[in-house]
């Protein structure tokens, strides 16, 4: 028979855990964002093409608008589109 | 002195000369308005998101200068908007972090980002697989056969 402590780790605890968000621009000390850079920015773009919020992203409000703001610029030099489907 | 960047876009349909004559007509305009060209970045030939001027690609440039103050601007922006070869420009100020960001990247010391696809096998990781599977099936096969269990 198990006895109470070893039922304790049948199932996997950390199955079902969330892993704190974090902003990656201070994680790694990025200080810039380049707005010639579309394969980087479209990380923050969804299927549409729409700009991910921050609750998704875990940027910190400083550098998600600065991501908005590089994103907008690619957008008007034809880098990355207003509207599509299929980005991804 | 600040730093500036000027990225346009040039009509790709223009031979190679007439792009070079565009890109050597701003780099001089720059200077004869008084500012340090820093860099000139040429990314060339790249596809467009969207249609712009019903053209589907064009040939970027990017020329990084340094000026005393901003009245260099005006007098860029108004030509390029009267310049039929340029499809797109865009002017920006750099902050200190944008100047250090575009030495590095010169240095080499920035690599570029790898494009992020959605989860799909490779073509050469599946293709030695693919040509197995008419092998596979008729291994399968062979005893249902064998046994006339189809029949």
């Amino acid at each position: 028979m198990a006895s109470q402590e070893d039922i304790k780790f049948l199932s996997n605890p950390n199955i079902g855990k969330q892993r704190k968000k974090y902003c990656r621009f201070k994680k790694f000390g990025i200080r810039h964002i380049d707005y010639k850079d579309p394969d980087f920015l479209a990380q923050f773009l969804n299927e549409q093409g729409k700009i991910l919020p921050r609750r998704i992203t875990g940027n910190s409000l400083k550098y998600q608008r600065k991501v908005s703001e590089a994103i907008k610029r690619a957008r008007h030099l034809g880098m990355l589109p207003f509207v599509t489907d299929l980005l991804k | 002195m600040r730093h500036y960047e000027l990225t346009f876009i040039v009509d790709p349909v223009l031979s190679n000369e007439e792009i070079q004559v565009v890109r050597q007509t701003y780099e001089d305009q720059v200077k004869k308005l008084g500012c340090k060209i820093v860099h000139v970045d040429d990314i060339g030939l790249k596809q467009l998101a969207y249609p712009i001027n019903k053209r589907n690609s064009g040939i970027y440039y990017s020329i990084e200068f340094e000026a005393e103050n901003g009245e260099a601007i005006a007098p860029l922006e108004l030509a390029m908007r009267r310049d039929e070869r340029i499809m797109r420009f865009l002017s920006i100020a750099l902050d200190k972090f944008g100047v250090k960001y575009n030495e590095d990247k010169r240095n080499g010391l920035i690599r570029k980002t790898q494009r992020q696809r959605r989860k799909t096998k490779s073509p050469e990781l599946v293709a030695p697989i693919a040509a197995k599977i008419p092998e596979l099936l008729e291994e399968a096969i062979e005893p249902i056969v064998d046994e006339d269990v189809i029949l």
